[in-house]
């Protein structure tokens, strides 16, 4: 594959085969949260009926699933060696308190904490975005799964009917780890860090960007550009 | 029917009280087990009055026409071979259908607003107009009543033929039946009735009669007299039956813990986007363009 061209100062951060991966999970993600947040509660159901009425969005509902489960299990595949969790991420953990009030910021460099991003430097993705992809994933395999016994609910047989009990109960509290998650994600990616939507549709961030958020991920990628040199 | 929702007592997936403000007796449906013969000819009575079409039977080793009821077969005789600890062979009959509980797990269970109602005389029915075919009731039923077609993807039982109740006939099953092993009537009567005839079986010697009418789904409106009433499970019902814990989890206390924590998500990260706002890249000149700032 011939090298992506990225305009100067700025790096690429997602592939495009990356971002479609995000986006194919994502938007099978919007669209099982809405029909599922209708079969949760009857106070969503109005959800159902703007999706096309409650047995169309039955209907639909496995086939998304099938398509979010594929998106996460190749996302796994993809990001599998940036998402496991290192000694760096504890270091980074300890400091989280900080990250989450922003005084990790040198906007105000005599009250921030000074230089967070040296003491506790992030790799590719940090602690909390890979808490979030291995609640997404192993949320959707326990969804994958115990969906297919709902799916299939008819050809449960009797004898096995508790099966049908715990996959109904399983669901439900899988859905709600999942969409902690997706909620938490959401307002990072879009309102508290800014870029970052940006950053997975277009691919590409600011060096400046880059070093701040991902100062590991940044070194290493432009060593290895610069050794390319 | 006309004006049917005024009889409508309770409703699934409903946001609001169930319209129905007509009083009327609870009904029920008594089948008193000891004077089944296993004719079947409630089940062909069921068949025919619900236009339903024939089922092809199913040989179990008995004379029992199906192992269980199916979308299109709402009443089925179950034939029990019983052997009781001295060696001796019982052979009970048990009609199976909905049982029309009055606090159904079906209902509870059910996501699709209206798709499962109950009436002011306690008749459970299904709305086929309303059913997603999402098979919670399934999972919410204790008697394994609820059946979904492969076809239509919707789920069917018996409605204790609830267009016949409503004009003051009685039901199918109860006008074909030769012993009067089936009655229909207000339950309170019928309970007094079922009181009277288990005195009757005990004084003939079956010790442990006794009527089904479980408490633990708020009472039935089928309800059995059972001659061997202290072991309903040689019958093949359940002895103590109750919506599923786990169900009742899932739709009380998870439902609430789960609504309430995704609202409060949602409205914590909307006060802290108002406490902390959004994170700023800081200002490196040394090798920041001055146009970067990441795409904001």
């Amino acid at each position: 594959m011939k090298p992506v061209k990225v305009l100067p100062g700025y790096v690429l951060r997602y592939t495009f085969v990356e971002r479609l991966t995000h986006w194919t999970a994502a938007l099978s993600y919007i669209y099982l949260l809405l029909s599922g947040l209708a079969f949760w509660t009857p106070w969503m159901w109005w959800v159902a009926i703007m999706l096309g009425g409650g047995p169309v969005c039955r209907a639909v509902h496995p086939w998304m699933g099938l398509i979010y489960t594929a998106a996460v299990i190749y996302m796994l595949r993809e990001w599998l060696p940036d998402m496991r969790i290192t000694q760096t991420d504890m270091e980074w953990k300890n400091h989280i308190r900080a990250y989450v009030t922003n005084e990790d910021e040198e906007m105000h460099p005599v009250q921030a904490i000074r230089g967070f991003d040296r003491f506790a430097p992030v790799d590719r993705f940090n602690l909390g975005q890979k808490y979030l992809f291995w609640v997404m994933f192993w949320g959707g395999i326990v969804l994958f799964l115990s969906g297919m016994v709902l799916w299939f609910t008819e050809y449960v047989p009797p004898a096995l009917s508790f099966v049908r009990i715990v996959a109904v109960i399983v669901h439900a509290i899988a859905f709600l780890f999942t969409v902690a998650g997706f909620i938490i994600h959401v307002y990072m990616g879009t309102a508290v860090v800014r870029g970052g939507f940006s950053s997975v549709i277009r691919g590409e961030v600011t060096e400046g960007w880059a070093r701040h958020h991902h100062r590991l991920w940044f070194d290493r990628i432009t060593q290895a550009s610069a050794a390319k040199k | 029917m006309p004006g049917k929702v005024l009889d409508i007592r309770a409703m699934s997936a409903s946001t609001n009280p169930a319209p129905g403000i007509r009083s009327a007796p609870i009904v029920a449906k008594l089948i008193d087990t000891s004077s089944c013969i296993g004719c079947k000819a409630c089940e062909v009575a069921c068949q025919e009055w619900n236009d339903l079409p024939a089922e092809t039977t199913v040989q179990v080793g008995t004379y029992q026409t199906l192992p269980e009821t199916t979308p299109q077969f709402w009443n089925l005789i179950k034939f029990n071979e019983h052997e009781s600890d001295d060696g001796a062979f019982h052979w009970l009959l048990r009609k199976d259908q909905c049982m029309h509980c009055a606090d159904p797990g079906c209902m509870k269970a059910c996501p699709a607003p209206g798709a499962i109602v109950q009436y002011n005389n306690g008749i459970v029915d299904f709305q086929q107009e309303n059913c997603i075919g999402c098979g919670y009731c399934i999972a919410g039923c204790p008697f394994n009543i609820p059946k979904m077609s492969r076809q239509t993807k919707k789920v069917y039982k018996c409605t204790l033929c609830v267009d016949r109740v409503s004009v003051g006939l009685e039901p199918a099953c109860i006008k074909a039946c030769p012993t009067n092993c089936l009655t229909f009537g207000e339950k309170e009567v019928l309970l007094q009735k079922a009181e009277s005839r288990v005195k009757q079986l005990k004084a003939s010697g079956f010790l442990t009669a006794a009527v089904y009418n479980p408490l633990g789904v708020g009472g039935t409106g089928v309800v059995s007299i059972l001659a061997y009433g202290a072991n309903p499970e040689v019958y093949g019902l359940p002895k103590d039956p109750s919506v599923s814990w786990l169900v009742e989890l899932w739709k009380s206390p998870l439902k609430w813990l789960g609504n309430f924590a995704i609202v409060a998500g949602i409205v914590g990260t909307f006060v802290h986007y108002l406490r902390f706002g959004p994170k700023s890249i800081p200002q490196d000149t040394k090798s920041d363009q001055p146009q970067a700032g990441g795409g904001q």
